[in-house]
C-alpha cells in the first residue's frame, strides 16, 4: 500500500519544477551564431535596403525621403553591367561544370589511394590570395605569353575576336581573359560538392549497368549523372552565386567594356559623394535577382526527388 | 530442353569455358579452368573465400578480362565480348539496384537500354513471378533485404539471358529469409528452364539448390558432380572435408578381393568397396561420414561383415534432440565423430568404453599423400 500511494508523488512533485528547469542549451549554442548574423547580415542588409530609398550627398547627410526612384536609376542605368555580370557568371558556371565533372569524375572513381592528394591538389591553389592568383593571370595571358603566341599562330584569335570575346590581338582585356579567371577562380568549388556525390556512388552500379546492356556512355547517361544531380547542383550553385557578384576579375583582366555590376557599385559607393543611394538600390536588384534565378533552378531542378 | 522456354527464348547452348586463366601479378586468382555447364542446368561454383569462384563468374560476365583462356555460349565464342553485348545477366552480391529509379524502372532498365517500347506487360508478369508486384513505385531503399534481392533477381531474369549468374545472391539475408529464398531461386529455375550459375561459399545452399556443383580451391575445381555424388563419393580429402564432415583414417592397403579392397588402421582390419577407392595400392585415406557411424558398447552387437573399430572412449556427448553427436577418441589419439539418430538407444556417456562401426559400402577412400586436414579449417572461415 504505501508503495502506491507513494509512486505518483514524484509525478507532483516534478511538475512545478518543469519551468525553471527549462533546457536553455539550444538557444545559449545558437546565440553566437544569431549574434553574429544580425550584426554583420541582418542590420547591413536594412541598412542596404534603407540606404536604397534615401537621397542625399556626404556634405549634407542622407535623408530618408522613399525615394523609389533611385531604384528606376539603378537599373534603367546600368543595364550592360547587369548583362555582364549575368553572362559572365553562367558562362564560367558553364565552363567550370565542363571542367570539374570529369575531373571529380576521375579523383572519386579512378583515384584509389590516391584520392585524399588528388583533392588536396584541388585546394591546394587556393592557399594563395585570390587577388594574387588573379592578377598571375595577366602574366599568362599576357600579348608576350605563350597562350596568345599559341592561340595567334592557329589563327584562333581572329575567330575569337570577331566573336566578340577578345579584343584585336590581345586576350588580356577582353571577356575571354575575365570568364578565364573567374572559372579559375571558382572552379575547386565546382569540384568540391560533385566530387563529394560522385565518390558516395557505389561503383558496383556502374557494373550492374555493364550488365544490363548500357555502354560506358550509356552508363554514365542513366546511372552516373542521375545519382550525381546534387552535386551538380551544388556545384553550380557555389560557383554562380559568388561569380555574379565577382568584379575583381572584370576589373583586373577585363576592359571598360566588360564592366560589371559589382564595379559600378564600388564606384558609385567610393568614388561619387552621392551615389550611396542609388548603389545600395543596385546591391538589392542583384541580390533579389540572384535570389530569383538559384530559386528557380533549384525548383526546376527538383533536388528533393534526386536522393 | 525444349527449343522454346516459358520466356520465348531459343536455344542458346551450354555454356564452355576452355583453359581460363586469372592472374592478378603473381597471384593466380582462376587456374588452367576447363568446364562445360549444360544449357538449363543450375550450376554452383562452390568454394571460401579466395578460392577463385567469384573471378570466374566475373570473367563469364565480361566484368573480368581472362588472362588466357576461353568462354563459349553456344557456337559463340564471347571471351573478347563487352559485358553489355553478352547474353549474360548478373544477380550481384548486394544486388546493385539503381536507387534513383523505382523498382518498375528497376526491372525494366535491362530492356529499355535494348530499345524495347512496350515494357510494362514483361515487367508486370516478371515482378508476379517474384511475387512483388505491390511494389513497383516504392525505391529500392523502402525495401527488404529478401525484397530487393527477388527485385535484383527479377532485374535480371527479364532480359532473358542465356546465361543468369548469381554472386552470392543469398549471402545478406539472415538464415531464415535464405533458405525459403533458396526455395523460391529453385522454383524460378526450374520455372523459366534458364541456365543458373550460382557462386557461393555455404555447402548446404549449394547442395540444396544445384543440380551440378563444382567444388573450387586455389583456383582449381577439386571435384564436379551432383550433390549426392560430391557427397557420398569425394574425390580429395578437400572436397571430404569442406563438404559437410568426415572422418578420415589413414591406412594401409594389404589386399583386394572380389571387388573390395582390405586395409589395416593403427593394427584394425577394415574394408572398403573398390569402386569407392581412389587409390587401392599403398597408403591410403579411409573415410566416413559420421552419420553413417555408428556406436555400439560391444564387439558383439556389431552385425556381421561390418567395418569396427574397438578401444574407442567416448569423450564428448552432444544431444541435439534429433540426433546426438559423439566424440569417440581411439586408442591410437585419433577422434572420429558419430551422428546417431534419436531413435530411442541408451546414450553413452563420456568415458565410456565403445565400438564404433559401419557399413563398409559406406566408406570410401582416398588418395594417401594429401593433407588429411585440407578443407576443414576453410569451412569455419567461411561459415563465420
Amino acid at each position: 500500500m504505501t508503495t502506491l500511494t507513494e509512486a505518483p508523488a514524484p509525478v507532483e512533485e516534478r511538475a512545478p519544477d518543469r519551468k525553471p528547469r527549462r533546457n536553455w542549451t539550444p538557444w545559449v549554442l545558437l546565440l553566437p551564431g544569431l549574434l553574429w548574423l544580425t550584426v554583420f547580415f541582418l542590420v547591413p542588409i536594412l541598412t542596404s535596403v534603407s540606404a536604397s530609398v534615401q537621397t542625399g550627398d556626404y556634405d549634407d547627410g542622407f535623408k530618408l525621403t522613399w525615394h523609389w526612384a533611385n531604384y528606376h536609376d539603378a537599373i534603367a542605368d546600368f543595364g550592360p553591367q547587369y548583362y555582364h555580370s549575368l553572362v559572365y557568371s553562367l558562362l564560367t558556371t558553364i565552363v567550370c561544370l565542363a571542367l570539374a565533372y570529369p575531373v571529380a569524375y576521375f579523383i572519386a572513381f579512378k583515384g584509389g589511394r590516391w584520392k585524399t592528394l588528388l583533392m588536396a591538389l584541388v585546394i591546394v591553389p587556393s592557399f594563395t590570395s585570390f587577388l594574387i592568383r588573379t592578377i598571375a593571370w595577366k602574366t599568362i595571358l599576357a600579348d608576350n605569353g605563350t597562350v596568345v603566341h599559341t592561340l595567334n599562330s592557329l589563327h584562333l584569335l581572329k575567330i575569337t575576336t570577331a566573336l566578340g570575346w577578345t579584343v584585336g590581338n590581345h586576350v588580356l582585356a577582353s571577356p575571354a581573359a575575365v570568364v578565364c579567371g573567374m572559372v579559375y577562380n571558382f572552379l575547386p568549388f565546382t569540384i568540391l560538392p560533385l566530387y563529394t556525390s560522385l565518390e558516395k556512388i557505389d561503383p558496383r552500379l556502374h557494373e550492374a549497368g555493364a550488365d544490363l546492356y548500357c555502354s560506358a556512355f550509356t552508363t554514365w547517361r542513366r546511372i552516373t549523372l542521375p545519382l550525381s544531380m546534387p552535386g551538380v547542383i551544388g556545384g553550380t550553385l557555389l560557383t554562380f552565386i559568388p561569380a555574379v557578384g565577382d568584379y575583381i576579375n572584370a576589373q583586373l583582366l577585363g576592359n571598360p567594356n566588360t564592366t560589371v555590376v559589382g564595379q559600378r557599385i564600388e564606384d558609385l559607393f567610393l568614388r561619387q559623394t552621392n551615389g550611396y543611394p542609388v548603389g545600395s538600390a543596385m546591391s538589392v536588384v542583384m541580390m533579389v535577382g540572384t535570389l530569383v534565378i538559384v530559386m528557380t533552378y533549384i525548383w526546376r531542378a527538383g533536388t528533393e526527388d534526386l536522393l | 530442353m525444349s527449343s522454346h522456354d516459358v520466356l520465348g527464348r531459343t536455344e542458346g547452348g551450354d555454356l564452355r569455358l576452355v583453359g581460363l586463366t586469372k592472374r592478378y601479378g603473381s597471384f593466380t586468382a582462376v587456374d588452367d579452368l576447363s568446364l562445360t555447364i549444360p544449357q538449363g542446368s543450375f550450376f554452383a561454383l562452390l568454394g571460401a573465400s579466395g578460392c577463385g569462384k567469384t573471378t570466374t563468374l566475373r570473367m563469364i560476365s565480361g566484368l573480368e578480362d581472362p588472362t588466357v583462356g576461353q568462354i563459349f555460349l553456344g557456337e559463340q565464342e564471347v571471351t573478347d565480348l563487352k559485358p553489355y553485348r553478352r547474353p549474360v545477366n548478373t544477380v550481384f552480391q548486394n544486388y546493385a539496384l539503381f536507387p534513383h529509379l523505382d523498382i518498375f524502372e528497376n526491372v525494366a532498365f535491362g530492356l529499355r537500354r535494348r530499345g524495347v517500347k512496350d515494357v510494362k506487360k514483361a515487367v508486370t508478369d516478371m515482378l508476379d513471378l517474384v511475387e512483388l508486384g505491390h511494389l513497383a513505385k516504392r525505391k529500392p531503399t523502402q525495401l527488404s533485404g529478401g525484397q530487393q534481392q527477388r527485385i535484383a533477381l527479377a532485374r535480371a531474369l527479364i532480359n532473358q539471358p542465356q546465361v543468369l549468374l548469381l554472386d552470392e545472391p543469398l549471402g545478406a539475408l539472415d538464415l531464415k529469409l535464405r533458405r525459403q529464398m533458396q526455395i523460391e531461386l529453385k522454383r524460378i529455375q526450374t520455372e523459366v528452364g534458364l541456365t543458373f550459375v550460382h557462386v557461393t561459399h555455404d555447402q548446404e545452399e549449394a547442395m540444396t539448390m544445384a543440380d551440378t556443383i563444382a567444388v573450387m580451391n586455389h583456383g582449381r575445381i577439386e571435384q564436379l558432380g551432383s550433390p549426392a555424388d560430391l557427397y557420398e563419393n569425394p574425390a580429395t580429402t578437400f572436397v571430404a572435408n569442406f563438404l559437410g564432415q568426415s572422418n578420415l583414417i589413414p591406412a594401409s592397403v594389404e589386399g583386394e578381393k572380389d571387388g573390395v579392397v582390405s586395409v589395416s588402421a593403427h593394427g584394425q582390419q577394415l574394408k572398403v568397396d573398390t569402386s569407392r577407392c581412389r587409390s587401392t595400392s599403398g597408403k591410403i585415406i579411409l573415410g566416413v561420414r559420421p552419420e553413417k557411424v555408428q556406436i555400439a558398447t560391444g564387439r558383439g552387437e556389431v552385425p556381421d561383415g561390418y567395418n569396427a573399430l574397438v578401444g574407442g572412449k567416448v569423450v564428448d556427448t552432444s544431444f541435439i534432440g534429433v540426433s546426438t553427436q559423439y566424440l569417440v577418441q581411439m586408442p591410437s589419439g585419433e577422434e572420429l565423430s558419430v551422428f546417431e539418430q534419436n531413435t530411442g538407444r541408451a546414450i553413452q556417456r563420456p568415458g565410456a568404453e565403445v565400438v564404433v562401426y559401419w557399413d563398409p559400402s559406406q566408406g570410401f577412400g582416398l588418395e594417401g599423400s594429401q593433407d588429411i586436414e585440407a578443407g576443414a579449417e576453410v569451412d569455419e572461415e567461411a561459415a563465420a
